[in-house]
């Protein structure tokens, strides 16, 4: 039986990067996975990352966002389309060395021709305050199949070296 | 190595149905993985059954956030698993349904984490439940259901099987 669960990409990068492309996405699963870890160079202790799908920079996207941080937990949605989705809150320059946000995004049905819901959980835990746990819903309005997804920083910061993005397919059958 | 993460089954719906069953699920992995993608014939709520019990041995807790305020609840007592308590299926815009079931074949009662995940535009919201199923039976049989209505042509559950070893 051919594997359900197949890494396609692992990214990690060795010098920082403003954005992170996974590109040339085999229309041959059912479901996407991306797993990251992440931190970037904005200069408080904590940034955004957004995705986008196909390299689409219009206003194609969804998001609504549930978040805690260790005091008070709430949830926002712009209650409009963005150009971007949303995906996690990650550490950043002024929280401690070598900690990195980790996540999951999850993609059903990438190669659908209908529009393409996701979610995303996150974590971002540095033994300080403010610490993350996040959770977002995500809708991408465009109706093609997902060929390649790119992470980037709401805020145009960078992502540091080390921070690594895997790819996996899953297959329902 | 054997596969850690399976296909077990899959079902697109061909016509609208009032229900996707897993049955004859086998005993020989640790966890279950149900994901579903899908729409309504009308905006109806989906539930899901383990082994056809519809007495009320389920109950579950719940956090959620809306874009506007995060809020938290539970439900006791229940004929079975809500997988709608905020948010019905859409017409129009397919949302997310996972659920992951764990130590299914023991002989203790059973948890399942839920997550809600429906945006459609204009609404959305983002759910994380965690249910209990008060049997000490395997599980060998999960249903998707509506109680009305239908689950929409189109729509898609996989049961994946995960193995510990």
């Amino acid at each position: 039986m051919p594997s359900t669960y197949q890494i396609i990409s692992s990214t990690t990068l060795t010098s920082s990067a403003a954005t992170v492309t996974l590109s040339s996405i085999p229309s041959t699963y059912t479901d996407l996975v991306v797993r990251f870890t992440a931190r970037t160079d904005a200069s408080g202790t904590n940034d955004q990352i957004a995705l986008r799908f196909n390299g689409v920079t219009t206003s194609s996207y969804a998001w609504t966002r549930f978040r805690g941080d260790g005091a008070n937990a709430g949830s926002y949605s712009p209650n409009t389309t963005e150009t971007s989705g949303y995906v996690a809150q990650v550490d950043a320059a002024g929280t401690a060395s070598n900690t990195f946000a980790n996540g999951e995004v999850y993609i059903p049905n990438y190669t659908s021709s209908t529009q393409k819901p996701s979610y995303a959980f996150s974590a971002a835990e540095d033994n300080a305050t403010p610490a993350y746990l996040t959770l977002a819903a995500n809708l991408g309005t465009a109706t093609t199949a997902i060929s390649s997804i790119t992470f980037l920083s709401i805020n145009s910061n960078n992502f540091v070296s080390g921070s690594s993005f895997y790819l996996y397919g899953i297959k329902n059958s | 190595m054997p596969l850690t993460y399976e296909p077990v089954a899959t079902t697109t719906l061909s016509t609208a149905a009032s229900s996707i069953t897993f049955s004859s699920i086998p005993s020989t992995y640790t966890d279950l993985r149900i994901v579903f993608t899908g729409t309504g014939t009308t905006s109806v709520g989906i539930k899901a059954r383990f082994n056809n019990d519809s007495g009320t041995n389920y109950s579950y807790v719940e956090m959620l956030g809306n874009g506007g305020g995060a809020f938290s609840g539970r439900q006791g007592d229940l004929g079975y698993f809500a997988l709608d308590t905020q948010f019905n299926l859409s017409t129009t815009i397919p949302t997310i349904r996972t659920l992951d079931v764990f130590s299914y074949a023991g002989s203790n009662y059973k948890t399942t984490l839920v997550h809600q995940s429906n945006n459609l535009n204009t609404s959305g919201n983002i759910i994380a439940m965690a249910h209990l199923w008060r049997s000490t039976s395997a599980i060998n049989q999960i249903s998707l259901l509506v109680f009305s209505s239908t689950i929409a042509a189109g729509s898609t559950a996989t049961l994946y099987g995960i193995k510990n070893a």
